[in-house]
Formats: structure tokens, sequence, C-alpha cells
């Protein structure tokens, strides 16, 4: 509703709005935004990752005024914000653990769209732009952790800008060129500091689209169908920003029980010992949010065709994500929710215990029955998705569909109780 | 089906926490667990494990050890006066410099100077211990797998050799070092090679002990005061859960 008062406040709104609509928008997108009435606590992760972004951003910006990207002095200098710095120790925590609760969000986030289908008609550009940010997201983190210049700093930019050498013909020069030189050193640190900063800012611009894109239908739901009408929805404001709030305060809990009383858990010990490129640590593991994917990497231990087993390695991890993008079009079944589908809600828990089989594989070495544990749940992860996916969707019975999201969850209706 | 979604939750967590610290390949046993007043939600260090650790630590390691990101005036957290601290600050030299002739000089260490590391450089300390660098110790008891009780176990590990273990030269043997073979001699010898200023029994696991204390402290010299804002900053949560809680039932009863 547009502001009416006579007030003085009121005509400087108005003023302001009839030349750039700020206070219009804003009460467009948060008062009037309709939204499902029956969104369940599974929709708290989209605006948790929206606000860890935020958290990330303004305790890294704090950091950067006190770190030195410099590869003799840059482990010193993380010493010194923990040591010395105004409550340097609880940035650096906060950042460094901020990371894994943003990735633990963003990947809830991202099953609860697989779950409840919302990547299907018409969300496939808010589907894709999320995939955006997740690709982002996963450079920013890793480009992050080679900042310390610990350890595992260096050894785990050592490995993953080298498989970049698998790539036919271009390989040796991509590699030279992200590392400014032959091996990493001070160059390759300069550049990753730069782009560190920077990602996180073109993420913020894709999180732009990525509301555009979802207040252009508003939000799935858990019953999957569309608004039907006034019964169906309700404003966001207060309804779902005071849930959100509830939700916030809960994961921040869980934050500050990491920051405050386990701040190295989800960390490598081997990253508080300095970079040095004359000795090998004996295991080099990724932070766990990239676990699967290395085990992916690592899957292929034999070459196929005369084609080397590390160009498919690295082809089959960049593909277990670049598939994101195209599940719109393979998911043939046009019902959302897996509530109503009978099929695809077994194979979905299928696909959440092969992808935490793929992260306890990655974690650990490749040997014996791990390897093999890590090519099947390698296997299983495509097979889902080229396979399963398209097939399910053709032969999988769907459960009737409830008319409206008003009477499926009003006390007045009898009916499916979504899934709440 | 709430109960398998719960369990998968719980699972993920799981792989979460054993993910990157527990998962490494062990040739040696695992540490054993001790018992240190700095674990848990409110543990805090022990100020007297502290002085004592840091008697052992001056006296026994200080000799190949250096502890390059701690400073003298670092140790008025644990319990130092200003005086103590600046006498054993000057004990030590550094080159400081140039002066206004242009010359680089000798000075006694100050409180804001870090530790005096034993040797100039890394070639120096290889050089007096038969090639072996004997590792910086501020951060060692965050840089190992098994923290604390690695460095306890190391500390307390020196074994004679098995009879078919072939222990090459100026290697020592200890349990809970990888392969087993380790450059640095047992450093704690005897009972009572150190004699406490508080009059503490110095036996070989209490001195052990005290000196892992200290070496978790130079690690996190932040700890309690990290756990005395993290027990404030979760209680505020629990209130605030609480009233969002309620705010929210009360703004959703509307339209129930």
């Amino acid at each position: 509703m547009p502001v009416t008062g006579t007030g003085r406040t009121s005509r400087i709104i108005r003023w302001i709005d009839y030349r750039l609509p700020f206070v219009a928008t804003l009460e467009h997108e948060l008062n009037e935004y309709p939204t499902p009435r029956n969104l369940n606590y599974w929709w708290n992760f989209g605006s948790l990752a929206g606000i860890i972004l935020v958290i990330m951003i303004v305790s890294g910006i704090v950091l950067a005024m006190h770190y030195t990207p410099e590869s003799t002095m840059a482990f010193d200098s993380v010493e010194r914000i923990m040591r010395d710095v105004n409550y340097g120790w609880l940035l650096r925590y906060i950042h460094m653990n901020g990371a894994s609760m943003f990735f633990l969000i963003v990947y809830i986030h991202i099953f609860r769209g697989l779950y409840y289908g919302s990547y299907k008609y018409p969300r496939e550009l808010l589907w894709m732009l999320g995939v955006v940010i997740l690709l982002l997201m996963m450079a920013t983190a890793f480009m992050g952790y080679v900042l310390p210049w610990g350890q595992m700093s260096y050894w785990g930019a050592t490995v993953i800008t080298n498989l970049f050498s698998a790539v036919p013909i271009f390989g040796q020069k991509i590699v030279t060129l992200l590392w400014g030189g032959f091996t990493v050193s001070n160059p390759t640190l300069n550049r990753f500091f730069s782009l560190h900063y920077l990602l996180p800012f073109v993420i913020v611009a894709v999180v732009g689209l990525h509301l555009i894109a979802l207040h252009q239908h508003g939000s799935n739901n858990p019953l999957g169908i569309d608004h039907r009408g006034p019964q169906d929805s309700i404003p966001f404001h207060p309804y779902y920003t005071i849930k959100d709030m509830f939700g916030l305060m809960v994961f921040l809990l869980v934050f500050a029980i990491f920051v405050f009383f386990e701040p190295n858990l989800l960390g490598d010990p081997q990253n508080y010992i300095p970079a040095n490129p004359l000795q090998t640590p004996p295991d080099i593991v990724p932070e766990w949010y990239f676990l699967p994917y290395y085990a992916i990497l690592r899957s292929m231990t034999f070459n196929v065709l005369g084609i080397p087993s590390k160009l498919i390695g690295v082809t089959l991890m960049f593909s277990s994500l670049l598939l994101l993008f195209v599940l719109p079009w393979l998911d043939t079944s046009r019902v959302r929710s897996a509530t109503f589908r009978p099929i695809y809600k077994k194979i979905f828990w299928l696909l959440v215990i092969d992808v935490l089989t793929l992260g306890y594989v990655g974690a650990h070495p490749p040997a014996g029955t791990i390897v093999v544990v890590g090519q099947v749940a390698t296997f299983y992860y495509f097979f889902h998705f080229l396979i399963l996916i398209p097939l399910i969707g053709k032969i999988e019975r769907p459960r009737p569909l409830p008319t409206s999201i008003g009477t499926a969850v009003l006390p007045a209706a009898a009916g499916a109780a979504g899934d709440e | 089906m709430p109960t398998l979604r719960h369990a998968l939750i719980g699972a993920a967590l799981v792989v979460l926490a054993a993910g990157s610290s527990g998962a490494r390949a062990q040739e040696a046993p695992t540490p054993p667990r001790q018992q240190w007043s700095f674990e848990g939600f409110l543990g805090t260090y022990d100020q007297a494990a502290l002085q004592r650790g840091f008697q052992v630590y001056k006296e026994v390691c200080s000799a190949c050890h250096a502890l390059k990101h701690v400073a003298y005036r670092d140790l008025a957290e644990i319990g130092y006066t200003d005086d103590q601290i600046k006498g054993f600050a000057a004990q030590f030299q550094v080159t400081d410099g140039p002066n206004d002739q242009g010359q680089m000089y000798q000075r006694p260490a100050k409180p804001s100077d870090m530790f005096v590391p034993p040797f100039p450089n890394d070639q120096a300390a290889r050089a007096a211990n038969n090639g072996a660098l004997p590792p910086d110790m501020s951060l060692l008891a965050k840089a190992r797998d098994g923290g604390s009780d690695y460095v306890y176990a190391i500390a307390t590990g020196f074994k004679d050799a098995p009879a078919d273990f072939k222990l090459n030269p100026n290697m020592y043997y200890n349990e809970y070092f990888a392969g087993h073979q380790i450059a640095m001699p047992p450093p704690l010898t005897a009972d009572g090679q150190v004699t406490y200023a508080d009059g503490t029994k110095a036996t070989i696991p209490q001195m052990a002990h005290d000196v892992t204390t200290f070496l978790a402290w130079a690690a996190e010299p932040n700890l309690d005061e990290r756990h005395r804002m993290g027990a404030k900053v979760v209680l505020f949560l629990l209130v605030a859960i609480g009233v969002f809680y309620a705010a929210k039932r009360r703004i959703w009863a509307r339209i129930h």
C-alpha cells in the first residue's frame, strides 16, 4: 500500500518514492509480498544463508585490515590477529567457522529444493542462479582457505590448482596462470587474496538476482502446488520475519557453540604449521564441505579408452555440480513435492545417504574398500540424476494433489496435512 | 518419516565432526585422553600449572624449541609481575638497530620482544641437533591431531625400542610418534629435574602435564576469555530463542 499520511515523514517518503521507489519497493517486497502460509522450518535456510553471507563479508573486511597477503608474513599476520588484535581471535573464529556454517546452511537449502521440487517450472532460473552462487562460494572458500598459508593451505592449493593441468593442450598454461609462476608461491597468494575479496561481492549481486527471480513467482511450498487465491498466502511480514528471527537465534546458538567452544573442530591441525614447500603432509584432506567432490575426483583409478584417469576424475567432479544446471529438464515429473511422489521420496533419501557416503570416503585415504565404496557411490550419484530422475518421473504414479494450499492446511478442511 | 530424517541429520553431524579431523591414517596409537583444566564449556587454565609449565619450558624445552609467537609481556597473563617479566626478558640479547651510526647492536630483551629463539635460524638449529629441526612450540598444542593429549603422550612416550625394531643412529624410540623414531632425546628424564617454585613434587607425569598446559596456553592464550564470553553469548541466545519463539507463537495465533 502506498504511503498516504500527511505528516512530514510521509511527505519526505513520497518525495523520494516518486523519484526512487525505495520505501515502496520494501513495502511491496516485504509487507505485501504474498508467501505461502504452509512453509515449514526448512524454508528458514534461505534467509539464514543471506545473513551468514553478511556476517562473512563484515568479519572478512575487518580481518583484511589486519592481514598481510605476503607468503613470508601471512601466517604470522594471522597469528598476530589471533593474539594481539582486539577480539581478533573472535573475528577469525567467526570467519573460519562461518564458512562451514555457510556451506551447512546452503547444503540444507539445496536439499530442501531437491525434496520439494523447488527447481521445477517456473523456478528454473532461480535454481540455476543458486547453482551459480554455490560455485562462487566454493571458489571463494577455497581461496580463503589458502590465505593463512599453513601446510594444508599450501598443499590444498597445490592439489586443487594442479587439477587444471588435466585439461588437454592448455592444462599447463592454465596452471601457470593460476599460480602466477611455476609453483604455488607469493604471486598465487596475492591473486587469491584479491579474488577472495572480490568474489563475495559477486555473490551478493547473484543473490540479488536470485531474490528477484524468487519474488517473480514467490516461494515454492511443502505441497509444491501454486497459490490459487488469498486463502493460500499470508504477508511475509510479520509472519515470516518473526519465524526467520526465531530460526536465526537457533542457528546463532549452534554457530556460537562452534566459535566459542570448539573453534578448531572443523579445521585441520596441520594448518597451524606454516606452509613448507619441501614437506608434503601425510594426508592432504580438504575442508569437510568439499569432501564429497574430493571423493568423486579420486574415484577414477583407471584410464578409460586411453583417456587419463585424472582428466576423467576432474571432469566427473565438475560434472557433479554442472549437472545441477540441467536438473529442471532431467526431471520428467511435473509434481514438485516429494510428499506426493512415493518413489522419488525414497531415492531422495538414498541420494542423501550417497552424498554422506561420498563425504566419508573423501575424508579417508584411498585404500582398500574405501576405493570401491567411493566408486560405487560416485556411480550412484550420476545414476540418480541421469537415469533415476528422468525414469521415475515417467513410471511413478503421484498421489492426488490437494486443490489448494488453503484447503490442505486450514483447520476447516480435511485432507492431506502437508509435510509439517 | 521423522525418525529416518532425524537419524540422517544425526549422521550428517557425525560425518561433519569426523570429516577433517578424526580420519587420518594412524601409524602411531591414539594418544590416551588426559584430564585438562581447560577442557569443557567452562574450562580455564590452571594458573599454578601454567607457571610450573613455564618453568619446565624455560629450564628444559627452551634449550632447543623456540616460542616465536609469544612475547615476554604475555607472561603477565599467567600471573607474573611486570618486574619479574622485565628481569626474565633481560637475560636474553636481541639484535636491534641500526643506530645513529648505522650499526646493528645487541641489547637486553624487553617485555615487548618476542621470546628469543635458542638458535638464530633453522640451519643453526639443524646443525646443533644432528640435522633435525626442533619445531617452534607456539602452536604445537593446536598443530597436531590429539592436541594437548598428543604433546603429553610424546613427552612421556619414550621407551626402549622392541628387540626387532631397527632404530637409526641418533634416534630415540617413542611410542606415540609416527614411525616411532624421533630425533628428540627424552626431555624429561628424572623426577626432580626441575625444582618447582611452589614446592610441587616434580615427577615426570607432573612436569609433562604442566608443560603441556603451558603450551596449550601458548597456542591459545585467549581460551579463558573465549569460554567466559561464550557462556554469556549462549545464555543470551537461549533467552532470545525463548522470547522469539513466544513472539512467533503469538503472531501466528492470529491466523491459525
